[in-house]
């Protein structure tokens, strides 16, 4: 903590406050406005002036009103009791500004940002005498059932323990271990503080080779994330981003969810906060909740602490990253986060780049997803964030700067299709549009843990929809009766495939969530009735004979007729299919013979 | 508090500078006497004692001399009490009937505060309009914001005086509903038919209307939803009444918008907006909803034009990304004489996932709709081939989606004014028009629905002729 300083307002406009006086702020410092005590950051200092952005609503503010520096920056508090929350955009808890200021939220509440009271049963590890390093486990808490909380010796302490609690059950403020580095002595608590600004450290990046499972078919075996990668979703204005986001956050493999509802609708974040406690976590039986802290700066919350929102949700993932877990930050939407800072820089008069937004927005935006990747910790643990962030084009345009810079620093593309959107295909990822820099980097792994041919199978089904692609290009202008029966036939295949594998209902019981193996297994069945077809076609044997057999929409319903984790059936109805051509072959052969005859 | 500040420093469209201001504050509400007449403004920007003035009556009028300024140490407040029912107010919420002042229980600031997401409840229960292309297809829920995006001359004020006078949103208690209905820059015409459509339907006492109409000031039209707004919170949350808000037209609040924020030399981003018009915009969306603990709840019906009828306009863009949805009526349906004309395929209530099916409207709702999006699609894809190479080179199962698509039309979206189908008659309608198409091509419905609702074709074959 550095010394404390005050000046006093000279001018106010919206969330920006002018501050003169005799006084040394400090660039980024977070300071208390006004005598209301608003929370607010200085984002520029000057000669005779500072300029501060208010977190909170300005209404009432007059000039001459104290401006105190706190000495030091917008920080996060980190510790037990962040899981299962919510906070808002500067990590006050939402629950705790309920019970001040009833159901509307009020302004100049400094409160605790995690509880202080609750006791936590802690098993210490470290004993006196022991020394440690930056980022080492003293100390263990069951967070909640899902997730043990590793408290962990903050980055730039080392030394000797010179005492240690025991095992028992403290507030989070009990000091666990004292550490004498040279001559100074820290005293450990469970919680540390973090600036929301500055990225935590760890040891080394690590390259990425496993895929954030999500149950999504067009997501895994199309478009795969790594543990550890950045993917955007653009779409324009109802075409599924929070669908898409909710159910990443529902259903992907990762131990940590940090979910950052940033200038959205306050019923999307209520809708969280009803189903997820009731929703089951597949791989635990817990609640969903147990693993979920949420960030909710909603659209009409002040526009300041949208900005910060974004590196509030980041700083609180690297944290449980650096425990060793793998933790996937859902953005919705960054777009509202890039408005903020146009916002404000617009307030502040900058010289405006493209579209109004500042010359530094590209720049942001690459700090913003630098800090995914998977990393060994200080500590020497695995540890991983991947980051996806919605992007809200104006106009659904992607060609706009937001759009534009953030494909710069992703490597996932899941670009939603209004028109698809339009036609109710969900979820409305358009398959040509997209991409995944990842899918060769997670060859190996889908190929030990999937099925070896897994991705030859992906690249056959991606080529049969680019083709089909082509062809409907033709079939606009000339419709498709005329075309050869090989090209109906893709045709055929395509729609199979779309409404069968790429279609996916996520508010099915079953088909919200489907297991990587049964991905497999559809894309097989759908890929071998089609070479079953194809072969029967160059028989000369007419597609429409095969479709008019049904096996088209049989393998359209697999989703709904085959369940998760009854893989035995695809077996079955594969031998099926089998039956139904060869019997369309026999038929045809013995047509041929009589009409040879 | 009561100094008086004698003439200007500058005028500037509906802004005023006052210089040497003691003790100003921010949003401040101020009141300026020109020669005899008062009017209203508020502070928006201080710099030291420089105070920027928006005024709410206009600056016609105003030169740097003829001024009398004197701060209200308050922001800007209306007066509230069950009263206000039955009244027509002007957009500060002053009485403007001739029927007297208010009298106020409380003031409440027209900002209002934003709803803790931890307090709001999630909004289930659907509204029945009798209007199938909207019951089935864009289901209204209680407590949503689902605006009507529209074009100008499109019977967007039939619809939504249709969906009033038919809502059944009074369902426990007749007594407790409530109409909000604000209008911002639309002409006295639009004002009186909706007035003579509150009438008619027997409803008048229970709206409150806030009018700032065309030739009302700019500045009041910024102030105009709010002042509705903090009206229907107030009767919501306060009175446990469920109240229907009507904001027409956001589109010129919009222009309105813009016209201050380019007379203040703020930097716009798209089309001269400013770009603080999302967050503008939120800020009256988000005052929607229901809260936990409390019995009323506000639903929105924002109607906006789309200049040039286009969706991606940052008017209807930035409203699409902020409300639960949107009804979209289409220009090409109603100059074919289609009423209400709704187009399906852009239209989408988010909210009705959680509000229709069983238990809420009838299990077979949620496959229903789904499968008549995707023929409408289908129907679409038809017609733009059939427009190249002629109806009748059609495939045999194309030409029966054009024939389901003019049924579609003809007796599904169409219906008239006062024709108010409920909910069963809407479902009964849909499945009876599926069955123009062939039984597999129904890939969103269950086999077990298709087997429970799908009828008889040839039956109803001449109800079809009837339609194509
Ligand atoms: N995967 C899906 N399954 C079923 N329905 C979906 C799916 N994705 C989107 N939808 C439908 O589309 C609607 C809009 O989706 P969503 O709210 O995610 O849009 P959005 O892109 O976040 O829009 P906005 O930018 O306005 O927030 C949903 O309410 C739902 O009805
Ligand atoms: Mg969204």
């Amino acid at each position: 903590m550095g010394e404390t300083s005050q000046g006093t307002i000279y001018g106010i406009n919206g969330p920006v406050v002018k501050v003169r006086g005799d006084h040394a702020f400090k660039m980024m410092e977070m300071v208390l406005v006004g005598h209301e005590k608003l929370i607010g950051e200085v984002i520029r200092v000057q000669e005779n002036e500072t300029i501060v952005q208010v977190y909170e609503n300005t209404t009432g503010l007059r000039p001459g009103e104290p401006v105190v520096s706190t000495g030091s920056p917008l920080t996060v508090k980190l510790g037990p009791g962040i899981i299962g929350n919510i906070f808002d955009g500067i990590e006050r808890p939402l629950t705790s500004i309920a019970r001040k200021t009833g159901p509307f939220i009020g302004r100049g509440m400094i409160m605790d940002n995690l509880d202080t009271e609750k006791l936590w049963d802690v098993k210490v590890l470290v004993r006196r005498g022991d020394t440690v390093r930056p980022g080492m486990v003293i100390a263990e808490v069951q967070e909640t059932p899902s997730v043990v909380h590793r408290v962990m010796v903050p980055p730039h302490i080392s030394g000797v323990v010179e005492e240690a609690a025991r095992d028992g059950s403290y507030p989070i403020t009990r000091t666990i271990a004292r550490i004498r580095e040279g001559k100074t002595v820290h005293n450990l608590t469970l919680v540390q503080e973090w600036p929301v600004r500055t990225p935590r450290p760890y040891k080394s990046r690590l390259p990425l080779h496993e895929p954030l499972i999500t149950g999504q078919r067009v997501i895994d075996s199309l478009f795969p994330i790594a543990k550890g990668g950045t993917a955007a979703i653009p779409g324009g204005f109802g075409t599924g981003k929070t669908m898409t986001q909710h159910q990443l956050a529902k259903w992907s493999n990762a131990d940590i969810i940090v979910y950052v509802g940033c200038g959205e609708r306050g019923n999307e974040i209520t809708e969280v906060l009803e189903d997820f406690p009731k929703l089951i976590d597949p791989r635990n039986n817990r609640p969903l909740m147990e693993r979920t802290v949420l960030i909710a700066n909603t659209s009409n919350m002040p526009v300041a602490a949208r900005e910060a929102s974004i590196y509030t949700g980041i700083t609180l993932a690297e944290y449980y990253r650096d425990m060793g877990y793998h933790v996937a930050i859902m953005a919705d939407s960054t777009s509202r986060w890039a408005e903020a800072l146009r916002e404000i820089s617009g307030r502040l008069e900058e010289m405006p780049a493209e579209e109004g937004f500042p010359a530094y927005l590209p720049s942001r935006l690459s700090e913003f997803y630098e800090r995914a990747g998977m990393v060994e910790t200080l500590n020497e643990q695995q540890g991983s964030i991947s980051i996806i962030g919605a992007v809200s084009p104006q106009g659904g345009d992607f060609s706009e700067p937001v759009t534009q810079n953030t494909k710069r620093f992703i490597r996932c593309f899941w670009a939603l299709d209004k028109s698809l959107a339009y036609t109710r295909h969900y979820p409305a990822i358009n398959w040509i549009d997209s991409y995944s820099e990842y899918a060769a980097d997670l060859k190996d792994w889908y190929a030990e843990n999937a099925a070896p041919d897994f991705m030859t199978l992906r690249d056959r089904l991606s080529r049969i929809l680019q083709e089909e692609s082509k062809l409907l290009e033709i079939v606009k202008l000339i419709g498709s009766d005329i075309l050869p029966d090989e090209q109906k036939l893709i045709l055929e295949s395509a729609r199979a495939i779309r409404q069968g594998f790429l279609q996916q209902n996520a508010y099915h019981e079953q088909d919200t969530y489907v297991p990587i193996v049964k991905q497999y297994h559809m894309m097989r069945t759908v890929l071998h009735l089609h070479d079953q077809a194809s072969r029967l076609i160059a028989k000369g044997i007419p597609v429409s004979v095969i479709r008019r057999t049904g096996v088209f929409e049989e393998v359209i319903k697999i989703k709904y007729t085959i369940a998760n984790d009854d893989m035995g059936a695809f077996d079955k109805l594969i031998a099926r299919i089998d039956a139904i051509l060869s019997e369309i072959e026999a038929s045809y052969r013995g047509a041929e013979r009589r009409g040879l005859a | 508090m009561n100094l008086e500040y004698v003439g200007l420093k500058e005028i500037s469209g509906p802004l005023v500078v006052l210089e040497g201001v003691k003790d100003p504050s921010f949003e401040e509400l101020v009141e300026i006497t020109v020669d005899k007449e008062k009017r209203l403004g508020r502070i928006i920007d201080i710099s030291g004692d420089v105070c920027v003035i928006q005024v709410f009556e206009g600056t016609h009028g105003i030169s740097l001399k003829n001024t009398r300024t004197r701060l209200l140490g308050k922001p800007l407040k209306i007066p509230l009490s069950k009263e206000i029912l039955g009244r027509v107010l002007d957009g500060l919420g002053r009485p403007v009937d001739g029927l007297g002042e208010i009298y106020p229980e409380k003031y409440a600031d027209v900002n209002g505060e934003p709803i803790n997401p931890v307090e709001r409840e999630y909004p289930r229960n659907y509204i029945q309009t009798g209007i199938s292309s909207i019951d089935c297809l864009a289901t209204l829920i209680r407590g949503q914001k689902l605006p009507i995006f529209s074009g100008s001359g499109l019977p967007h004020n039939q619809l939504a005086v249709q969906i009033v006078r038919q809502a059944k949103i009074a369902d426990e208690d007749a007594n407790n509903f409530a109409i909000v209905f604000a209008a911002m820059g639309v002409k006295h015409d639009v004002a009186d038919y909706f007035k003579n459509s509150f009438k008619s339907s027997g409803v008048l006492d229970r709206v409150v209307m806030f009018l700032n109409l065309a030739n009302d000031p700019v500045v009041e039209r910024i102030v105009t939803p709010r002042s509705a707004l903090t009206a229907a919170e107030y009767l919501a949350f306060e009175k446990g009444m469920h109240v229907l808000v009507i904001l027409t037209d956001m589109s010129s609040y919009a222009e309105a918008l813009r016209e201050i924020s380019s007379s203040k030399g703020e930097i716009p981003s798209r089309k001269g907006y400013p770009g603080y018009l999302y967050s503008d915009l939120a800020s009256i969306y988000e005052r929607a909803g229901m809260i936990k603990g409390r019995k009323g709840s506000i639903t929105q019906i924002p109607i906006l034009t789309m200049p040039n009828d286009d969706i991606t306009h940052p008017i209807p863009d930035l409203t699409g990304y902020i409300t639960e949805g949107q009804i979209v009526l289409d220009r090409g349906l109603a100059s074919r004489g289609i009423y209400p004309p709704v187009s399906v395929l852009p239209s989408l209530s988010r909210l009705m996932k959680d509000g229709i099916g069983k238990g809420y409207t009838r299990e077979d709702h949620p496959g229903l709709a789904n499968q008549l999006f995707a023929a409408c699609a289908k129907v679409q894809e038809v017609r733009a081939l059939a427009s190249v190479i002629g109806e009748d080179e059609l495939s045999d199962l194309d030409k029966k989606y054009m024939r389901f698509g003019r049924a579609f039309e003809s007796a599904f979206i169409t219906q008239d004014f006062n024709e108010d189908r409920d909910i069963i008659q809407t479902l009964d309608l849909g499945w009876l028009l599926l069955g123009l198409l062939p039984r597999e091509e129904l890939d969103r419905l269950s086999p077990e629905l298709i087997e429970k609702y799908y009828g008889n074709p040839e039956e109803n074959e001449s109800r079809y002729r009837q339609w194509t």
